[in-house]
């Protein structure tokens, strides 16, 4: 490595950052306008005013909202993100209890989207306009716009009701042996890849395509290159920064946007805890969700940004 | 001798809209072994298609109808496609236009080198490697051993086109297909990289096809020559007898299209100009720099009105910048442009309608910079409404006028830029600056991009709408024969540096800068043998000592062939003005004639420095 990737690179970082930095505040404001707070919540319809004001000044609840900002971000800088106001248990205990099993899901889901997708999106680039080009384009198009909520649904009457063969709810404790892991996650995976693979294959499809018409390719063709050779070895490691931005772009879904696929398989994952956060108007327990989503999030686009700084020569030395 | 490859009755057609339209009406011609054959012809001729046909290769939307390529009594047209990837890059080999965008920007020299040898398995990646190093050090590469280590970014154009060279011979092909190999470069790297070709081509015998619109370059390289036309032969004998003894027409008109013949009004609007005293546009002093580096410095510049002021150099020279500037699309670091004696403005935001309409620029790709999807029509109102304020049919009835000017029918008015030929497109092009009757008109090389014939009649126009209009050209190029021929004056750029400056026709003789030597050395001649006998580029530099440091040296001196140690590498050069009355950033008052002995320059170079 080089002194301009390293400059590169720490710019990168600097920058992911001073985004964290502006997200948190973000985050921070916009919890704080929500209407009704944890006081409130945790003494019901019944309260006086006065156990009201006792039960936040013992909270924090009325010190200004800067000052509340700044103890928080402190807080999250030595991984200290509060209390639970509703069960008063440490905020980080309770992602760390929900974070390994939100991980594996999104790891399977990894594992199975990212290779389908590339070799679906690399073979419909190479035989461009032959049927397979044609159904895998239309599978894609059918997959992103159906709600993932329905294909979820689906699965759930086919293979639950149906068929009986996976459980409707994920029992993650259970999942003792490989084949029980299977069913466990068949469903979940099933779902969440239906969209990520579309949306990967259709993107690699056009970075694929970009460079399969540059005049390298034309050269290798009359070199006596085969079709394999020629994507695996002259287009792909052109076209991987694309490729890599497409994929992050993709797998930061899984990690805020599962919602709706682990509400419906009651998957015990981050997004559930999330959800739970909002209605019980839990609001350090919502920010150091988002927080975590939002750090995940760049966490990916920061390794494609890497892959495309790394894989590009004019910055090798 | 027994013939290598024979091609008969080759059909190629391209599919537009469901028919087969032909670009290729059956070319037949063979080849010996060890023979060089160029086909020749303008774009659209079909000469790169019959070319790739060679290699049962058609492009995008185009196929071979039929026809067939008989190589090593094998018909190429016949074989399957993975039969077609055994012959391709093993019988046959290909060097592309430009070597920049046919090298994979990702991987390492060496690795696309040698890869057809690797594909084709003809010897071991060792083995191939150590051919590749040999073949580098054939093509006269700069560090042959290390060269294949870095990536196709890391070189220049020259290099790239060699190392391109290198690429195809690595299997020992049995048929070598060179396309336009030296069109994108510089005339100086040209006569480098054919000497380069001619001395592997002859060495190993190889036999050639040369596909080119430069028939000079084709007359060093070829044994033989097929003219093409809209995809026919034209006319198919030897090397010598097309150049001496044409017989087709078209031949013949390309041949003359060739020379650039020197206008007579030049020197008779010369001696009107003598008459006004401000010039129509001063540039002073002027210096631009990008971040730390000068692009540009100390250049002064006089435009008279009516009067032709040629700028030329290599890529990179400056040129472009120099007329962005004037513009006031880049801003100067130091200095000021005059327009009638009154400073304009830096940027070209801050001048006035009035200033900007009088000063008007001609881009050198009418493609980009004609907007697809206006038509002609509005492309040439847009000027008119902006600087003239007209409206309706005046508009209108102003846009015919204007077609009329540059010699196009007035139906055009209703097309697009897409639908129109590269010599219309750049007429639109000039149309579109007329539009503001500007006083003068900064040209980026608008006939680069065109055939010899086209560009010459674009040549033609001008200097009719400058007899009609009495309009200023500055005129940007890198052909130093047509700068001369049709310019009323001459500046040299090397490096950001005025190296040269004179009158058009200071330029047919001696003594010159030498870098405007090597430049004029360097234009091929229309004649066999030119590139043995030129000494363009050809000697050895003379061998100084370390350039002195922190001094800013004459920018030519690791390129000139009479750099002087003691003085060349020591002192800060002048400018010193030639008897015939160009002025010269130089040590030297100069070599009156070419072929000069050294110590006759010394003495005369002592005499100057004795009497100053």
């Amino acid at each position: 490595m080089n002194q301009t990737i390293s400059r590169l690179i720490i710019n990168r970082i600097g920058l992911g950052l001073l985004t964290l930095l502006i997200v948190s505040l973000v985050i921070f404001m916009i919890t704080n306008l929500l209407p009704g707070d944890a006081a409130q919540e945790l003494l019901g319809q019944s309260a006086t005013p006065e156990t009201l004001a006792a039960l936040r000044s013992q909270l924090g609840l009325d010190l200004p909202i800067y000052t509340r900002y700044i103890q928080w971000l402190g807080g999250l800088l030595v991984g200290d993100a509060g209390y639970s106001m509703v069960n008063g248990m440490s905020i980080m205990e309770l992602i760390w209890s929900r974070l390994p099993n939100t991980l594996s899901l999104a790891a399977f889901a990894t594992l199975v989207s990212v290779p389908v997708a590339l070799s679906i999106g690399i073979f419909s680039a190479m035989y461009r306009g032959s049927w397979f080009d044609r159904y895998s384009n239309m599978l894609a198009v059918f997959a992103v716009s159906v709600p993932e909520f329905l294909i979820a649904t689906i699965a759930v009457l086919i293979f639950a009701v149906k068929l009986g063969w996976l459980s409707a709810l994920s029992h993650i404790e259970s999942a003792n042996t490989f084949g029980e892991m299977l069913k466990v996650y068949a469903m979940p995976v099933l779902t969440l890849c239906s969209v990520l693979v579309a949306q990967m294959a259709r993107m690699t499809r056009a970075a694929v395509i970009d460079q399969l018409s540059s005049p390298y390719v034309e050269m290798a063709l009359l070199k006596g290159a085969s079709p394999i050779r020629i994507v695996l070895l002259h287009v792909l490691p052109n076209a991987l920064g694309p490729i890599a931005n497409a994929i992050a772009l993709s797998l930061s879904y899984l990690l805020g946007g599962v919602i709706i696929v682990e509400s419906i398989f009651n998957y015990p994952g981050i997004a559930t805890l999330m959800l739970n956060a909002v209605s019980t108007r839990d609001m350090p327990l919502v920010q150091g969700c988002a927080m975590l989503f939002c750090f995940g999030y760049l966490i990916l686009v920061l390794m494609a940004d890497i892959c495309e700084i790394v894989s590009n020569p004019r910055l090798r030395k | 001798m027994t013939e290598l490859v024979k091609v008969s009755g080759l059909r190629v057609a391209v599919r537009s809209g469901g028919a087969d339209i032909p670009i290729v009406h059956g070319a037949d011609f063979s080849l010996k072994k060890g023979e060089v054959l160029a086909l020749i012809g303008e774009s659209g001729s079909g000469k790169t298609t019959i070319a790739l046909s060679l290699m049962g290769y058609a492009r995008n939307g185009c196929h071979i109808v039929d026809g067939s390529v008989q190589i090593d009594d094998v018909d190429v047209l016949s074989l399957s496609p993975a039969q077609l990837a055994k012959v391709r890059g093993r019988t046959i080999s290909y060097i592309a236009q430009s070597a920049a965008a046919a090298f994979n920007p990702s991987k390492t020299i060496m690795d696309q080198v040698i890869e057809s040898a690797m594909i084709h398995k003809t010897c071991s990646r060792k083995e191939a490697q150590a051919k590749a190093i040999g073949l580098f050090r054939e093509l006269a590469l700069p560090f042959p051993e290390k060269i294949g280590e870095r990536y196709p970014h890391q070189v220049s154009g020259g290099q790239l086109q060699r190392l391109m060279a290198a690429m195809a011979l690595i299997t020992d092909p049995a048929l070598v297909i060179l396309d336009e190999p030296t069109t994108a470069l510089d005339v100086t790297t040209q006569i480098e990289v054919l000497r380069a070709f001619k001395k592997v081509v002859r060495e190993r015998n190889t036999t050639a096809v040369y596909v080119s619109h430069d028939l000079a370059v084709v007359a060093q390289m070829a044994d033989r020559i097929v003219v093409l036309r809209n995809g026919q032969i034209q006319e198919n004998n030897l090397t010598k007898k097309i150049l001496e003894t044409p017989q087709h027409d078209y031949t013949k008109s390309l041949l003359s299209a060739m020379k650039p013949e020197t206008r007579q009004d030049t020197i008779e609007q010369k001696k009107m100009d003598l008459d006004t005293d401000t010039p129509l546009l001063e540039v002073r002093h002027l210096e631009v720099c990008f971040g730390d580096k000068k692009v540009l410095q100390d250049i002064d510049l006089k435009i008279r009105r009516g009067a032709t002021v040629g700028v030329i150099g290599e890529s990179g020279s400056g040129k472009t910048t120099l007329a962005r500037t004037i513009v006031g699309l880049v801003q100067p670091s130091l200095g000021n442009i005059y327009l009638d004696g009154l400073p304009l403005e830096a940027s070209a935001s801050d001048r006035s309608r009035e200033q900007l309409r009088r000063v008007q620029y001609v881009f050198q790709n009418a493609d980009t910079a004609l907007n697809p999807l206006h038509t002609v029509e509005e492309i040439l109102a847009r000027p008119l409404r902006f600087y003239h304020g007209m409206k309706g049919k005046k508009q209108h009835d102003r846009v015919i006028e204007l077609l009329d000017l540059v010699h196009l029918p007035a139906t055009i008015a209703k097309r697009r830029p897409t639908e129109l030929s590269g010599g219309q497109k750049q007429r639109i092009n000039l149309a579109r600056a007329l539009a503001a009757e500007p006083d003068i008109i900064l040209c980026d090389e608008v006939t680069s991009a065109l055939d010899t014939v086209v560009g010459a009649a674009i040549l033609e126009l001008m200097a009719d709408l400058r007899k009609k209009l009495n309009v200023s050209y500055l005129f940007i190029s890198h052909d130093i024969s047509m700068v001369q021929a049709i310019c009323d004056e001459v500046v040299v750029l090397y490096s950001g540096f005025k190296v040269e400056q004179g009158a058009g026709e200071s330029f047919q003789r001696p003594p010159f800068h030498p870098y405007t030597q090597l430049l004029i050395d360097s234009v091929p001649e229309m004649q066999q043998g030119w590139l043995e006998s030129t000494t363009a580029n050809h000697e050895l530099l003379p061998s100084i000592g370390a350039p002195k440091p922190n001094v800013e040296l004459c920018p030519f001196l690791d390129r000139c062939s009479a750099r002087e140690e003691g003085k060349c590498n020591r002192i800060i050069p002048s400018r010193i003005k030639l008897k015939k009355g160009n002025q010269i950033l130089c040590h030297h008052a100069f070599v009156e004639h070419k072929g000069q002995t050294h110590d006759q320059t010394r003495v005369q170079v002592d005499a100057m420095a004795a009497s100053v």
